[in-house]
C-alpha cells in the first residue's frame, strides 16, 4: 500500500512543487494557510487538475505521468474524496447518494443498494436512507460524505478541510467520530486542512505545505518541536529565529546576536519559548547574556497569559502574567529591557 | 415615525400604468366578451379544427422533441467548451428570436426548398421533399422556438455548480453517467422551463410556417394558421380557437410564474 506522487503544475498564480510519499499505515495531514495549494494537490491525485511535470503513482500503478503521456482520468482511479461541502447530491436521497460510486462502477442496484445501507448502518446513519441530504445537520452530511467516498472500497482516500463546514460546537464530536471511521479504513487516507488543531488530532504525520512548496514534515510532536517556517511558528506560538552558529553565538539573519548553550555551527534555526522571555523596565542584574533594548508594541490575552510584541534590535513576543503588564504598565508600551537565557535557546540545523 | 407605508403613486404615472395594462387587457376581454360560448362546441369539434389542433399537438412537440435532441448539446457546447467564435455562433443560432418569422421561412426555403442549397441535394439524392409537408411545420417551428430552449438550458448549465460533476467522476461515473445522473438532473427545472417556452413558441408558430410549409389543411395547416383563415370565413369559429391558445399561453405563464412572474 504505498502511494508516490511528485506533483507539479502552474494554476493561475500558484506554481505547485510538491512530492510526497504515504503508506497505509499513517494518516497524513497537508497542513498549509489557505492558497497554499493544499486543495490542488487533493485535485491533481484525483486527476481533476493534469499535472504538467511529475507522476501520480499508487501500489505500483502509475495514474499520471505527462512524460510518458499516461492518464488514468478520474473515474477509473480507486480513490474516495470528501470534498470541503460534501457536496452530497441535491436530487438524489442519502441512500443513492451512498450507492452512486457502485452504481457508476456497474454494480447491480440491488447488490449497491445493500452494500450502501451496511455503510450508513456502520456511520450511523440507517434512519437517513431515504431523507434527502439537505434535510441533514452537518455533522451528517459529513457522514454521508465519507459513507460516500468509502462505499466503492478506494484504495486512496483523499479528504478536504473536512470539518470546515461545521459549526465549532459540533466540530469537536465529529472530529472524534472521523478520527475512529479513518482508523477502520485500510487504505491511504491523506486529509488537507489548514487548522493545526484538526491535523494534529487527526493525522499521524504532518506535510506542511506553503506557498506551493513542502516546508516541513514529520509527526506532530517533531514539527511543533522543530519548527522551520514562520507559519508553523505562529501556529505553535514560538519566536523563530534563523541565522548562523559559530562558537556559540547566534548571528540572526536579520541582524542581533543571539548566545546559546549549544556547539551547533552553520545555518541553524532557534526557537525561543514566548515564556522563556523576560521582560524588565531596568536593565536587569546578573549576568544574562542575552540582554536588549526593546519598545513594548502591544498586548493581547491569551488565556491566562498575555502576549507582548517587542520590537527591537530582536523582535520577538514575550509571555508574562497579567499582573506583570500590570506591574510594567507594558500596555502604555514605551521602552523595556528583554532578556533570554542561553540554555533557553532551542537550536536546530536549518 | 417612520412607520411603513404605502407609496404614493402621482397621478400621471398611475394613469399611463393604467393604459398600459388596459392595452393588454381589453383585448382579451373582447375575445372572452365576442366568444360565441354557445357555439363553442359546435365550432371545437368541426373536422377541420380537430385537423388543425390535432396537427399543431403533433407538430409543436416533434419541434419540441427535436429542439431537446439538438439544443441540449448545443447549449452544452456553449456553456462548456471555448472555442473561437462562440459568441457569433450562439448570436447566429439566437437570430430567430428576433427574426420576423416570414424571413425566417423565406430562409429556409432558400435552404431547404426544392431549389434550395441543401433541398436540392435532398430531393435529387434521396428523393426528399421538405418544404409544404408535415416535416417542413415541424422544421419551421423548430427553427423559431429552439432558442429558446437552447439559451434557457445554456443559463441552467452555466449556473450548475460543476464540481458535482467532479464528484461524480470521483465515484467512479464516466461522462455519460454523469451527464444522466448528475447533470441533466440538476438542471431539470431549466430543462423543464426551456422546453415549454419552446414549445409555447411552436405551437403558435405563423409567419415561418406559412412562408415554408403553406397552408394545406391535413397537412400542414396548423391553429394558428387556422384561425387566420376562418377570420375570412367564419370569425365565431376563429375565436374559439384563438381561445383555446389563449388558454394554452396562460397555462404556460401559470406554470412557469415561479421562474418568470417571480412568486411575490
Amino acid at each position: 500500500m504505498s502511494l508516490a506522487a511528485e506533483v507539479g503544475l502552474q494554476l493561475g498564480r500558484l506554481r505547485l512543487d510538491v512530492s510526497l510519499a504515504a503508506g497505509g499505515a499513517e494518516v497524513v495531514a497537508l497542513l498549509g494557510p489557505n492558497g497554499a495549494g493544499k486543495t490542488t494537490f487533493l485535485r491533481a491525485l484525483a486527476g481533476l487538475v493534469p499535472l504538467d511535470a511529475g507522476r501520480v503513482e499508487l501500489d505500483g500503478v502509475t495514474f499520471e505521468d505527462p512524460v510518458r503521456r499516461v492518464f488514468v482520468p478520474t473515474e477509473r482511479r480507486p480513490i474516495g474524496v470528501v470534498f470541503q461541502d460534501y457536496l452530497l447530491f441535491p436530487h438524489l436521497s442519502v441512500l443513492d447518494n451512498v450507492a452512486f460510486g457502485l452504481r457508476s462502477r456497474g454494480t447491480g442496484r440491488k447488490t449497491a443498494d445493500g452494500r450502501a445501507r451496511d455503510w450508513l448502518e456502520r456511520l450511523d446513519l440507517a434512519a437517513y436512507a431515504t431523507a434527502r441530504p439537505d434535510s441533514l445537520s452537518g455533522g451528517q452530511r459529513q457522514r454521508v460524505a465519507l459513507a460516500r467516498a468509502l462505499a466503492t472500497d478506494p484504495r486512496l482516500l483523499l479528504l478536504d478541510e473536512p470539518l470546515a463546514a461545521l459549526d465549532a460546537s459540533t466540530r469537536a464530536e465529529v472530529r472524534r467520530d472521523l478520527k475512529r471511521h479513518l482508523a477502520s479504513f485500510e487504505g491511504i487516507r491523506l486529509l488537507v486542512t489548514h487548522d493545526p488543531l484538526e491535523a494534529i488530532a487527526l493525522a499521524d504525520r504532518l506535510v506542511v505545505l506553503e506557498s506551493g512548496t513542502v516546508t516541513q514534515s514529520g509527526t506532530p510532536a517533531e514539527v511543533t518541536a522543530r519548527p522551520r517556517s514562520q507559519y508553523v511558528a505562529d501556529l505553535v506560538g514560538v519566536n523563530l529565529f534563523r541565522g548562523a552558529a559559530a562558537g556559540g553565538v547566534l548571528s540572526l539573519a536579520g541582524g542581533g546576536l543571539l548566545a546559546v548553550a549549544d556547539a551547533a555551527a552553520g545555518d541553524v534555526f532557534a526557537v525561543v519559548h514566548p515564556r522563556a522571555v523576560a521582560v524588565h523596565r531596568q536593565r536587569p542584574e546578573g549576568s544574562p547574556r542575552n540582554v536588549w533594548r526593546g519598545r513594548a508594541e502591544g498586548v493581547e490575552l491569551a488565556g491566562d497569559r498575555a502576549r507582548v510584541r517587542v520590537s527591537g534590535e530582536i523582535s520577538l513576543v514575550a509571555e508574562v502574567t497579567p499582573a506583570a503588564v500590570a506591574e510594567l504598565a507594558l500596555a502604555a508600551g514605551g521602552e523595556v529591557w528583554i532578556s533570554v537565557k542561553a540554555t533557553e535557546v532551542a537550536v536546530y540545523p536549518a | 415615525m417612520t412607520r411603513p407605508r404605502r407609496e404614493r403613486v402621482p397621478a400621471a404615472l398611475g394613469l399611463l400604468a393604467g393604459l398600459g395594462a388596459a392595452f393588454f387587457i381589453l383585448p382579451l376581454a373582447g375575445l372572452l366578451a365576442r366568444a360565441p360560448w354557445g357555439d363553442a362546441l359546435t365550432a371545437l369539434s368541426a373536422p377541420e379544427t380537430l385537423e388543425a389542433l390535432r396537427l399543431s399537438l403533433v407538430a409543436s412537440l416533434t419541434a419540441t422533441a427535436v429542439s431537446l435532441l439538438l439544443g441540449v448539446p448545443l447549449a452544452w457546447v456553449y456553456a462548456r467548451v471555448e472555442f473561437p467564435g462562440r459568441n457569433l455562433l450562439r448570436a447566429l443560432t439566437t437570430l430567430p428570436m428576433v427574426l420576423p418569422p416570414v424571413v425566417g421561412g423565406i430562409a429556409l426555403l432558400l435552404a431547404f426548398g426544392r431549389r434550395g442549397l441543401l433541398g436540392m441535394l435532398l430531393e435529387r439524392g434521396f428523393g426528399i421533399t421538405l418544404p409544404f409537408t408535415t416535416a417542413g411545420v415541424v422544421m419551421a417551428e423548430t427553427f423559431v422556438s429552439m432558442p429558446f430552449l437552447v439559451l434557457t438550458v445554456e443559463a441552467g448549465l452555466r449556473s450548475l455548480d460543476s464540481r458535482y460533476e467532479e464528484a461524480a467522476r470521483t465515484l467512479g461515473a464516466g461522462r455519460w453517467t454523469v451527464l444522466g445522473r448528475v447533470t441533466l438532473p440538476l438542471i431539470a427545472p431549466s430543462l423543464f422551463a426551456g422546453a415549454v417556452l419552446s414549445w409555447a413558441r411552436a405551437l403558435g408558430e405563423f409567419g415561418a410556417t406559412i412562408t415554408f410549409a403553406g397552408n394545406f389543411p391535413g397537412r400542414t395547416q396548423t391553429m394558428p394558421l387556422a384561425v387566420y383563415l376562418l377570420l375570412e370565413s367564419r370569425p365565431e369559429a376563429s375565436f374559439i380557437l384563438s381561445l383555446v391558445l389563449l388558454a394554452v399561453s396562460l397555462a404556460v405563464l401559470v406554470g412557469l410564474r415561479d421562474r418568470w412572474l417571480g412568486s411575490p
